[in-house]
């Protein structure tokens, strides 16, 4: 642990470096394999969709001897025609998935499951979803994600800066993105508690990513006047900087996600729990990667397109001083601690 | 720009701001304590019962669109009859905004299926003549032995035997048959009546206000005006009734199955508009032109989303929840230990206030608007943990990075949360934008975890500047702390000033 906040000071201080702006194309390259394997997987298989958005019945007993081939024979005297999915769920209950069905059906399975396994009616849990009620809940979930969308983008243009907000939603997207293709792909049940977990995990990427552009925005504030570094070593150093606290930010919003998965998946199989925590979980993973890889680099490439930028990078060129300003390959240790240590930063001024 | 000092020794009195903080804390208790709110509010997916979710439409064969008005009068319709059932703390609540809202209905134990019959029925509205009326209470005696004309025995004893005190009599099913003699109650029970088949039906009104009559100062009126058929039909009607004796002079207006209002008949109405007078205040011709108009549109109800949740299962996802929430805590605890060391004791207060602030307004909530705590809402909650904890990390690392510029413990203290301050703010208030556009744009139970996260996100805002700020301030002022002890988390060695002092 120790030797690991050893890093964090060294990081702080440019002395240990990652490049991350300086091999963006390398993120890039992998993130547009993602989200292009997404949108491949989307297109061919599509979402596996759970009769919330289907429209069906689903009838679970709690029994302690549940039986599949009991529960057909129930669901076949009852007169359903079509096939049902029929499940066991942990080692105490069974599980009837149908399609919409009429009124007077749905009460008919229920006896015949209550009557089959001789429990009484009212300890049968049941969920039936109209066949439109789908349609409903995903027209709000999309005015949901544009609503924040839009929001988030004029909120952190005010309070950062607006190449920012772009930055940010860029990144937003790609997670949204690539999450629901790891759904496509893998073929996970999407409830709509996937679809909260989807929403709160734009709330979350942006907070990582926040942290990191505030810094940024501190290292860059007087960086014209300073001509040390180019932008792109600014936001380097920014992201070095913070790398410890998203790391560490990020653990520790995993954490709590990982034990709701845990029980929810672990303990009572299926349900609200495990959709809205597998949501969480893989997408607070996606939404710190790209807090760190692609939101910074993001912002860089539109920052760098200035003309004042691009001045800048002439004269931090012109310098020639190479002591702080080269990042070459991969980490590098700095020997040698001069005076153009972080102590003498000239953009830590802007302070309030 | 470099007027920090100033500032930081105004602001830098931690032991008032706990003190404040504490009192926060003790009132807030208290209140639970005074309320009497000390038992939790839980959602029926964590005590069993059943959930329906209605989404108004136009009735089938209607052309129109569904208005406000008339979701506000479906949500006092469906009040009405799953009031009827007579189960305590059943709840009709509308969820969303505009004509874009759904109907939420909730009845704890196991009444489901009926639950279920009952609310997904089309209510109509009738105009029917009045052929008798009495008062809401079971007759005694013979009282109500002489039928009136054109009602059967088995009506009359019906009528009798009506009481229209209990609440399964006043329950709107939307079953009433057009075509024959009805026995009803009107709205508050107060009254009862034998009702002739229906003449007028609500979808031949074409238009229906609630006005002021000038001349008559503060009078109240209804006006209403029907279509064709309608006019023809209510000519009829009234030209018949008008020179009948009490009550049979009275035409009833009936909303699914109960008597909204019955005035009696002046004259005979052949130009299809008429205006019903009597002492109504503002709100109650208000109300009745509201009924009317709704009753020229009748709203069908799709039934969304039905869910019947047993006792067992409540139970089990009551247990999974609290288990979820105290190993998310736990992991989260041990986590900032071992990283932050003694300084992650701050943590672990901060982390415990937050949890009693939570449960304490979760209490306070359940008292105040009905809030209730569905596995959505602790899910919510436990997620939050996360956002909480992060404000603390974004502090802690930026009072190290301000220590490794070479300043004590006690000035960084300051100066990070300075700087920590604005990162704080903008991070949590994009977390707030997030729970409250989910909490706009969810239905039904998922509406809690947003809900939770939003309160969440507001109550970390306050620990972090009424306890984890001055708590830091002031252990930064121990000697053990300044020491940069090895287990204090702000050795040297941890915050990488090793290397530096080497060379």
């Amino acid at each position: 642990m120790s030797k690991f906040s050893g890093l964090g000071g060294r990081l702080y201080r440019g002395e240990t470096s990652v490049d991350f702006i300086g091999r963006r194309r390398r993120w890039y390259a992998l993130s547009g394999f993602f989200v292009l394997l997404s949108i491949g997987a989307l297109a061919v298989q599509g979402l596996t969709l759970g009769i919330e958005f289907k429209g069906g019945s689903s009838f679970t007993v709690n029994t302690p001897n549940p039986s599949v081939a009991l529960a057909r024979e129930a669901v076949a005297e009852a007169g359903l025609q079509s096939e049902g999915i029929v499940q066991l769920v942990g080692n105490d209950k069974v599980r009837v998935q149908t399609p919409a069905l009429e009124r007077a059906l749905n009460n008919a399975i229920q006896d015949a499951l209550a009557a089959k396994f001789s429990v009484s009616a009212s300890t049968i849990d049941v969920q039936i979803i109209g066949p439109s009620w789908g349609k409903e809940i995903t027209r709000k979930a999309l005015y949901g994600l544009f609503g924040f969308l839009l929001v988030v983008m004029i909120y952190l243009a005010m309070a950062l800066e607006p190449k920012m907000a772009i930055a940010a939603i860029v990144a937003v997207v790609h997670d949204v993105l690539i999450t629901v293709g790891i759904y496509a792909l893998v073929g996970f049940d999407v409830t709509p508690a996937t679809i909260i977990g989807f929403l709160t995990i734009l709330g979350y990427s942006l907070y990582d990513t926040v942290v990191v552009f505030d810094r940024v925005r501190d290292n860059t504030k007087a960086i014209s006047a300073a001509s040390t570094k180019t932008y792109s070593q600014a936001v380097n150093l920014a992201v070095n900087q913070t790398i410890v606290r998203s790391a560490n930010t990020s653990i520790v919003a995993i954490l709590p996600v990982a034990a709701i998965l845990f029980v929810g998946a672990g303990l009572l199989g299926a349900g609200t729990l495990k959709d809205l925590s597998l949501s969480l979980f893989i997408g607070l993973i996606v939404g710190t990667y790209s807090s760190i890889f692609i939101a910074p680099a993001v912002l860089t490439e539109l920052r760098e397109k200035e003309p004042a930028m691009q001045a800048l990078a002439k004269r931090v060129e012109a310098r020639g001083t190479t002591a702080a300003t080269t990042s070459t390959a991969g980490v590098t240790p700095v020997a040698a601690v001069n005076g153009r240590g972080p102590r003498n930063q000239p953009k830590r001024k802007g302070r309030k | 720009m470099s007027t920090t000092t100033k500032p930081i020794k105004t602001s830098s009195r931690p032991g008032r701001t706990l003190a404040i903080m504490g009192l926060i804390l003790l009132s807030m208790t208290g209140l639970v304590f005074l309320q009497d709110s000390k038992s939790l509010q839980l959602g029926l997916d964590l005590r069993g019962g059943t959930s329906v979710t209605l989404q108004p439409r136009i009735a089938p064969g209607q052309e129109g669109s569904v208005t406000s008005e008339a979701i506000d009068q479906a949500v006092s319709i469906i009040r009405q009859r799953v009031d009827s059932l007579g189960v305590v703390e059943s709840e009709v609540t509308a969820q969303g905004s505009g004509t874009n809202r759904q109907i939420v209905i909730s009845v704890p134990g196991d009444t489901g299926r009926r639950v279920v019959d009952l609310v997904g029925q089309t209510a109509e509205l009738r105009f029917r003549q009045v052929l008798a009326s009495g008062s809401g209470v079971p007759a005694t005696g013979d009282a109500g032995a002489t039928p009136a004309a054109g009602v059967s025995a088995a009506d009359n004893a019906k009528f009798a035997a009506l009481d229209c005190t209990k609440p399964e009599n006043l329950q709107g099913n939307g079953a009433d048959d057009a075509t024959a003699v009805l026995v009803a109650c009107d709205r508050a029970g107060g009254t009862k009546y034998i009702l002739a088949p229906a003449e007028v039906l609500g979808r031949q009104i074409s238009k229906a206000s609630a006005g002021l009559d000038p001349q008559a100062g503060s009078a109240w009126f209804v006006s209403l005006t029907f279509d064709n058929e309608g006019t023809s039909a209510f000519g009829a009607l009234t030209a018949r009734v008008t020179s009948l004796p009490e009550p049979t002079n009275q035409v009833a207006i009936v909303l699914d199955g109960l008597v909204v209002s019955s005035p009696r008949i002046n004259e005979a109405i052949p130009s299809g508009s008429a205006q019903i007078t009597g002492s109504f205040t503002q709100l109650e011709a208000q109300d009745l032109a509201n009924v009317l108009k709704y009753g020229a549109l009748p709203l069908a109800f799709d039934r969304g989303e039905v869910q019947l949740v047993s006792p067992t299962l409540g139970a089990a996802q009551l247990n999974a929840g609290v288990l979820a929430a105290g190993l998310g805590m736990l992991l989260v605890v041990i986590f900032t230990l071992l990283y932050y060391r003694a300084l992650g004791l701050v943590t672990v207060g901060s982390l415990a206030v937050a949890a009693i602030m939570l449960y304490t307004l979760i209490l306070l909530m359940g008292q105040w608007v009905g809030f209730t705590l569905t596995l959505a809402g602790i899910a919510g909650a436990i997620t939050a943990i996360g956002v909480t904890a992060d404000s603390f990390i974004v502090y802690f690392e930026r009072v190290k990075d301000e220590m490794r510029e070479g300043r004590s413990l006690r000035t960084a203290a300051e100066t990070g949360w300075v700087r920590a301050r604005r990162t704080i703010l903008i991070a949590d208030f994009v977390s707030l934008i997030a729970a409250v556009l989910l909490y706009i744009f969810s239905v039904g139970g998922v509406r809690g975890f947003a809900f939770t996260l939003g309160l969440t996100t507001i109550i970390d805002l306050i620990i972090i500047f009424l306890f984890t700020k001055p708590a830091l301030v002031l252990i930064s002022r121990s000697k053990f702390f300044n020491s940069g002890h090895p287990l204090s988390g702000f050795s040297p060695k941890s915050l990488g000033l090793v290397i530096a002092k080497e060379a």
